[in-house]
């Protein structure tokens, strides 16, 4: 599971769900505020994220019992 | 005689009619070299096609001649697709070309339409079942060789666009006889230990017979069969193999293929920006509203100043009690001339007013008002009141009226 990719996800869903809402206008000032401050720390996160990412890249190999490993695979070249 | 006389128009429409009706004419695969292309304004190509003792008219129309895959020249070597028949403005046969490809490559085109037509007769290629690509894929696996130049292409751009994702590499041969087997295989594999969110099978360009194993039958099943949704990313743009039409998505090379899979963080950075300026917008906006209506309230007397407010409302009370006073004043001497003239008009049916005019009024000393004889005796004291008082009596004699 690649967590970061998953929070991500989650933030730019939550993104979309926190617009929506302040943009309808019918929720009160002080819900407003906090929904912006919630908005405003999730834009950051997200905007670490992607700074912060790394690709990572593996290589599939087959163990003895036939299930997967990963081993690192570069392509520098 | 009795030989028939027939038009030239009869005798051309005859032999046309017999050559539509016969079955290999009606569709023929000619191989040969062009010689004397023309491609008229009207988009109608003309062209012939021979080999070494003999020579075929053809005539291919704008509307086939657009699907073309290439540009035709004289002295290409291609098979020339469609059907035999007669132009009978000229008495000559033709073909009327519906197709053309170079030649070849001739058996492995065949071997590719019969397979298209079983997979697409089997709705292998339906879009009902192309599967959606996940929007934020957090595993991409990747089936081509670790060797070529395409693994390399999709990683940059992948590393570009999205280093939020990560890559398992599943190698595998993409040409050759093995080639077919491993990738199905490593399709299989991927999904049946569920490595990926989304899976890219492909390679770079090559031949047609470098390509040949996206073109294969156990390929495009496990494609088919796959659980993870599948982009296939093979040679380059104009190649076109039976996994494309399996794929859920096909991308016309390796790289446009990483470039389909992940969203760009360039524009993700756009999209948080305006989702950062929506988020303002919106709040300054119901800011504002809020301030309109704080204004509204500020802007009213009661809090704007409220010593100046009282003093106005107790002159606007003062105004009320002054008006209700001189109302009330008119009240009472509305009511007062009223008394007068009831007191004039009681004054005129007074009894007292009628004694003032002559007459008297006789009562018994307890004080009734005597109106019969048989009220008093002899001996009686008796008052009498006049206009202006009283005198006592005493009653000496009594008659009566004699009726």
């Amino acid at each position: 599971m690649n967590q970061n990719n998953k929070t991500f996800e989650e933030n730019m869903q939550r993104l979309e769900q926190i617009v929506r809402a302040m943009e309808r206008g019918d929720v009160a000032l002080d819900e407003s505020l906090k929904l912006f401050q919630e908005g405003t720390q999730l834009v950051r996160s997200c905007e670490k994220l992607l700074d912060e990412a790394q690709l990572q890249v593996n290589k599939i190999a087959t163990a003895a019992d036939g299930s997967p490993v990963e081993e690192a695979f570069s392509d520098e070249r | 005689m009795s030989q028939q006389v027939l038009s030239v128009t009869q005798i051309n429409e005859y032999i046309r009619g017999m050559m539509d009706e016969d079955a290999l004419l009606a569709g023929v695969a000619v191989k040969g070299e062009i010689s004397n292309y023309k491609v008229y304004p009207s988009g109608h190509h003309y062209f012939t096609i021979k080999d070494e003792g003999a020579a075929l008219k053809c005539v291919m129309f704008r509307s086939s001649a657009v699907r073309l895959k290439f540009r035709p020249e004289n002295g290409m070597k291609i098979i020339a697709m469609g059907k035999i028949s007669v132009y009978p403005r000229d008495g000559a046969y033709q073909l009327y070309c519906t197709a053309m490809t170079l030649d070849g490559v001739g058996d492995l085109y065949a071997a590719f339409e019969q397979l298209k037509e079983k997979l697409s007769r089997q709705g292998l290629f339906d879009p009902v079942h192309k599967k959606p690509l996940p929007q934020y894929p957090g595993t991409i696996g990747i089936i081509t060789s670790s060797a070529g130049a395409a693994i390399h292409d999709m990683l940059r751009i992948l590393r570009k666009r999205y280093p939020l994702t990560q890559v398992r590499l599943l190698p595998v041969r993409v040409q050759g006889a093995e080639a077919p087997g491993e990738i199905a295989a490593a399709i299989a594999y991927a999904n049946h230990f569920h490595l990926a969110d989304l899976l890219i099978v492909g390679r770079g360009g090559g031949s047609i017979e470098d390509l040949w194993a996206f073109n294969d039958e156990q390929v495009a099943r496990a494609i088919f069969d796959s659980e993870i949704p599948v982009i296939s990313a093979v040679g380059h743009e104009p190649d076109v193999t039976i996994s494309d039409f399996v794929a859920d998505l096909r991308a016309a090379t390796p790289s446009n293929a990483a470039e389909l899979a992940v969203p760009d963080q360039d524009g993700l950075r756009q999209l948080l920006d305006s989702v950062s300026e929506s988020m303002v917008t919106a709040l300054q906006r119901q800011l504002k509203a809020s301030r309109r209506q704080l204004d509204i309230l500020r802007a009213s007397p009661a809090l704007q100043s409220p010593i100046v407010y009282i003093g106005q409302r107790k002159k606007a009370l003062e105004l009320l009690s002054s008006r209700l006073g001189s109302s009330g004043q008119q009240v009472i001497n509305r009511h007062r001339q009223r008394f007068i003239a009831y007191t004039a008009k009681l004054e005129a049916m007074s009894p007292l007013k009628v004694l003032t005019r002559g007459y008297a009024m006789a009562q018994t000393s307890t004080g009734e008002v005597i109106r019969s004889t048989s009220q008093t005796q002899i001996g009686d004291t008796v008052n009498v009141i006049v206009g202006d008082g009283s005198f006592e009596t005493v009653v000496s004699k009594i008659k009566e009226n004699v009726q």
